[in-house]
C-alpha cells in the first residue's frame, strides 16, 4: 500500500487531480469508498481483497464531479467500466487519472491504448459460486427458470440499491422513474419487480462489465447480477461483442450487422 | 396488566410454535434464505432459525406491507362495484416470533405514527390482529445502539410476550399485553412457573454511543451545516436504508388497471431517492444528495420528535449493515453529537 | 372448456410494409381470423419490448410483431436494429422462464397479403392450443397485500 499512498500524495500535491477516489477504512472489517483531497490524508487509502465495490460509479456522480479532476484506485473491473463509459461518451480519459494497482506496483493509466492493454490482460473471472450458479440456471427447464427467478424477485422491493450501485446506470431520469406513460408498475408485486428486472436487463445488455455491484448492493441477496450476465452473454454469442475492451466500441444494442441471424422471425 | 412470570422449555416453545401453526394463526418466524434470515411464514417449527442477531429485512411488512392493495373497481355487467379493503377484508390473525426489542418497539412507532392524525385503518386493523414474541438479545454486533436511542436488549415495550434465553435451553418469560395474556392462556401447558429472574445478567451490553435527545438538540441548529454535503459523499442515494428499516413508512399511493378493472396500491417510497421530492415543474426542493441524507436524519431525529413525540430510530443497525456505501447510522449520529455545537 | 376460447391477439406492425400487406389481405378478399387487433407503428425500430409486456399485462393472450424484410426498411436501418432487440429480448425472455410461444415474429411485406392471413391464422391456432394467458396475469396479483 506504500506505493499507493506515495502516488496518490505526489499526484495531490504536484495539482494534477483534486481528489483521490478510492477505499478506505470503513465500519467494522469493511473498507468504504473515501475521496481525499489532502495530500497528508493519502495514507488512509486502502487497498486489499475486500475493495470490490465499483468505484466508477461516483465518476459522473455530480457532487464528486465539483470536486475536480479525479484519480481513481481502480480494480480490473473498474477499469473495463471505465472503458465502456469513454464508449458511451460519459468519460474522456484525459480527464482522469487511472490507478492500478499489481503487486504492490502503482501504475497511471492515462490514456485509451493504456486502459485497454490493461483491460486485455485482466479478463474477469468470476468467483466459483456465480458460475455454480450459472450453469444450475443454465440446466433449468423454462418452468424451473419461471420458479427460480419469481421466487427470488418476491423479495425486491425496489429500493433499486442495484440501479444506484451500477456505473453504467447513470441515466438522470430513469425509465422507471417516468410516469406517462408508467412503463414499469411502480409497486413492488411480482408483475413490477419483473419489468423492473427485465428493463435492467435488456437496458444493459452488451454493457454489463460483470462487476457484481448490483448483487452486492441488494439488501435482499438477490442474485441480479446473473440477469445482466446473461444479457451480455446473449449480446456476445449472438453478436459477438464484449463490452469494456475497447474505448472506441460502438454500443452492441444501438448498432446493428446486415449479417446478424435468427431463426425465429418468420 | 399485571405481568406474569413463567419459564419454557426450548422444545416445550417449539411444541408451543406448533400449536400456533395448527391453530390455524398465520405464525411469521425468522428463517434463512439466500444466506440470510428473514420474517418468513412458518409452517414447520424446525424451519425457524434462533441463532442471528438481525434479520434482513425488519417486521414492519406485518403492518405496513411493501404493496397493499386499498381499493378496488370492477365494471361488472355495466356496473361500477367499488370495494374498500380497509372495510371489507378480514386481516388474519397473526403471530410474530423472534423479534428483538428494537423491533417490537418500532412496531409500536409505526402504529402510533399512523394514528397521529386520520388513523389508518389498515396499520390499524393488522396492528389489532397482531400478537409479538420477541426475544431479548444475549448478543449484538458492532451497528447495534439499542441503548443510545432509548431501547435496550431487553425491552418489553411493544411486545406482547417477551422470552429472554437464561441458558440451558430455557427461557424467562414476560407476559406484557392481554394478547399476549390470551395467546399464554391457550398454551399455557407448555410454561413453568417462576420467580421473578432479574434478566439483565443475561442480556448483551451495550454502551451508549451518543444520547439521542442531544442528537435532536443538536440537529435544531444543523440545517446548513457543512456535515451534510461531507457525510453523504459516498451515498449512493438508493433505497435500501430505508426499505429495511423497521421505522421509515413513506409511501406512495398508485393506481393501476383499465377501465374495466383496476387497484389502488400503497407502495413504499423513499426520501433517498430524487423522484420522491421532484416536482412536475421539474424544480426539486431536494436537489442533491445530502438534501436527501439530511431530511432522513431529520426526519428521525428532529422532525418525528418535535411533532409525534417519537424516535424514528430503535437503533437495530439494518441501515448500517446492509447500506452498499457504508454509510454507518451509528457513527454519524455520534459525529454529530462531537462535531455540532450544542 | 377451451373449445370457445376465442384468443385475444394484438399485433403490433409496421406502417411501410406490414400494415400495407395487411390491406392488401383485405382488398384480395383472403378471410382470416378477426382475433387480431393491429396497431400501426411507423416502423418495427419504433415498437419497444415493453409494449409487448404491457398487451400481456392488459390482458392479450397472443402478439404478433411484423414489419419490412431486412433491406426493406423505409428508413433503411430499423428493422435491423429492432431485430438485434428482439433477438435478446426473446432469450431474456425465456432466460427469467417466460413463454415465449406467445409472441411471433414475422417479416410481411406489402405485397404479402397472404403471409399476413397465414400468420394470424397459424398464430390464432397455436395460442388456442395454449388457452389463455394466465401467466402474466397472475403476476400483478402476486405479492401484493
Amino acid at each position: 500500500m506504500q506505493a499507493l499512498h506515495q502516488k496518490a500524495k505526489e499526484l495531490l500535491e504536484s495539482g494534477k487531480v483534486q481528489v483521490i477516489i478510492g477505499y478506505g477504512d470503513g465500519s467494522g472489517d469493511r473498507v468504504r469508498p473515501v475521496f481525499i483531497s489532502k495530500a497528508e490524508s493519502a495514507s488512509d487509502l486502502i487497498w486489499d481483497d475486500r475493495c470490490r465495490q465499483n468505484l466508477a460509479v461516483y465518476l459522473n456522480k455530480p457532487e464528486i464531479k465539483k470536486l475536480g479532476v479525479p484519480a481513481i484506485v481502480a480494480t480490473p473491473v473498474v477499469v473495463k467500466t471505465i472503458i465502456q463509459l469513454i464508449s458511451e461518451n460519459q468519460l474522456k480519459s484525459s480527464n482522469i487519472v487511472v490507478l492500478v494497482v499489481d503487486n504492490d506496483v502503482v501504475s497511471e493509466l492515462t490514456d485509451n491504448a493504456s486502459l485497454e492493454a490493461y483491460s486485455a490482460g485482466h479478463p474477469v473471472v468470476f468467483p466459483p459460486f456465480v458460475v455454480k450458479e450459472i450453469k444450475d440456471i443454465a440446466e433449468m427447464s423454462i418452468q424451473q427458470r419461471n420458479k427460480y427467478w419469481q421466487d427470488e424477485l418476491s423479495r425486491c422491493f425496489k429500493c433499486y440499491a442495484c440501479r444506484a450501485a451500477c456505473p453504467l446506470c447513470y441515466c438522470e431520469r430513469c425509465l422507471t422513474d417516468n410516469n406517462q406513460p408508467q412503463w414499469v408498475c411502480v409497486a413492488s408485486h411480482a408483475q413490477g419487480n419483473f419489468e423492473w428486472h427485465i428493463n435492467r436487463a435488456m437496458h444493459l445488455a452488451g454493457r454489463c462489465v460483470e462487476c457484481g455491484s448490483c448483487t452486492i448492493a441488494c439488501p435482499v441477496g438477490i442474485p441480479i447480477g446473473l440477469l445482466t450476465i446473461e444479457a451480455s452473454r446473449i449480446v456476445k454469442q449472438e453478436f459477438g461483442q464484449e463490452p469494456g475492451l475497447h474505448c472506441d466500441a460502438d454500443s452492441a444494442m444501438s448498432s446493428f450487422k446486415v449479417e446478424d441471424t435468427e431463426t425465429f422471425i418468420k | 396488566m399485571s405481568m406474569q412470570q413463567r419459564v419454557i422449555q426450548h422444545e416445550n416453545l417449539l411444541k408451543f410454535l406448533g400449536e400456533i401453526i395448527s391453530s390455524g394463526k398465520q405464525l411469521y418466524a425468522p428463517q434463512k434464505k439466500a444466506e440470510k434470515t428473514y420474517f418468513l411464514p412458518a409452517s414447520d417449527v424446525h424451519s425457524i432459525v434462533f441463532d442471528y442477531i438481525q434479520t434482513a429485512e425488519s417486521p414492519k411488512e406485518l403492518l405496513f406491507p411493501k404493496t397493499e392493495r386499498m381499493l378496488s373497481y370492477e365494471q361488472v355487467d355495466g356496473k361500477l362495484k367499488m370495494i374498500d379493503h380497509a372495510e371489507g377484508e378480514i386481516f388474519p390473525e397473526r403471530v410474530l416470533f423472534g423479534s428483538h426489542p428494537c423491533d417490537a418497539v418500532a412496531l409500536k412507532t409505526l402504529t402510533d405514527f399512523f394514528r397521529h392524525d386520520v388513523p389508518d385503518a389498515f396499520t390499524q386493523k393488522r396492528q389489532d390482529s397482531l400478537t409479538v414474541i420477541s426475544v431479548s438479545c444475549i448478543k449484538a454486533d458492532d451497528n447495534c445502539f439499542c441503548t443510545s436511542v432509548g431501547t435496550s436488549p431487553g425491552d418489553t415495550e411493544g411486545s406482547d410476550i417477551l422470552l429472554t434465553p437464561i441458558g440451558n435451553a430455557k427461557y424467562y418469560v414476560e407476559v406484557m399485553t392481554e394478547k399476549g395474556q390470551s395467546l399464554f392462556a391457550a398454551h399455557e401447558k407448555y410454561f413453568e412457573n417462576s420467580d421473578i429472574i432479574s434478566k439483565d445478567k443475561y442480556l448483551t451490553k451495550m454502551s451508549e454511543v451518543f444520547s439521542s435527545s442531544e442528537v435532536t438538540a443538536r440537529l435544531s441548529k444543523a440545517f446548513d451545516h457543512p456535515i451534510w454535503s461531507d457525510a453523504s459523499l459516498r451515498c449512493l442515494g438508493c433505497g435500501a436504508c430505508a426499505y429495511v428499516c423497521p421505522v421509515c413508512s413513506c409511501f406512495d399511493i398508485q393506481d393501476e388497471g383499465t377501465d374495466k378493472k383496476g387497484d389502488r396500491l400503497r407502495c413504499w417510497d423513499s426520501c433517498g431517492f430524487s423522484l420522491f421530492t421532484l416536482h412536475t415543474s421539474g424544480h426539486n426542493p431536494r436537489k442533491n444528495q445530502s438534501d436527501r441524507w439530511r431530511q432522513r436524519v431529520m426526519h428521525k431525529f428532529s422532525y418525528m420528535p418535535e411533532r409525534y413525540e417519537l424516535l424514528g430510530c430503535v437503533g437495530c443497525g439494518r441501515c448500517s449493515r446492509a447500506c452498499p456505501a457504508d454509510m454507518n447510522i451509528k457513527e454519524q449520529l455520534k459525529e454529530i453529537t462531537e462535531k455540532i455545537e450544542g | 372448456m377451451e373449445n370457445n376460447f376465442e384468443p385475444k391477439i394484438v399485433a403490433f406492425v409496421c406502417n411501410w410494409c406490414t400494415y400495407a400487406g395487411a390491406d392488401l389481405t383485405g382488398t384480395s378478399r383472403i378471410k382470416y381470423a378477426t382475433n387480431v387487433r393491429i396497431i400501426r407503428f411507423p416502423c418495427t425500430g419504433r415498437i419497444d419490448y415493453n409494449l409487448l409486456l404491457k398487451a400481456f399485462a392488459q390482458g392479450a393472450d397472443g402478439v404478433i410483431v411484423s414489419g419490412c424484410h431486412p433491406n426493406d426498411c423505409h428508413y433503411t436501418s430499423g428493422n435491423f436494429h429492432a431485430r438485434r432487440r428482439w433477438i435478446v429480448f426473446k432469450q431474456m425472455m425465456e432466460y427469467m422462464g417466460i413463454d415465449m410461444r406467445r409472441v411471433k415474429f414475422s417479416w410481411v411485406s406489402a405485397a404479402e397479403g397472404a403471409k399476413w392471413a397465414d400468420i394470424v391464422n397459424t398464430t390464432v391456432n397455436e395460442i388456442r392450443e395454449l388457452g389463455p394467458s394466465q401467466e402474466y396475469l397472475e403476476m400483478s396479483r402476486q405479492g401484493v397485500a
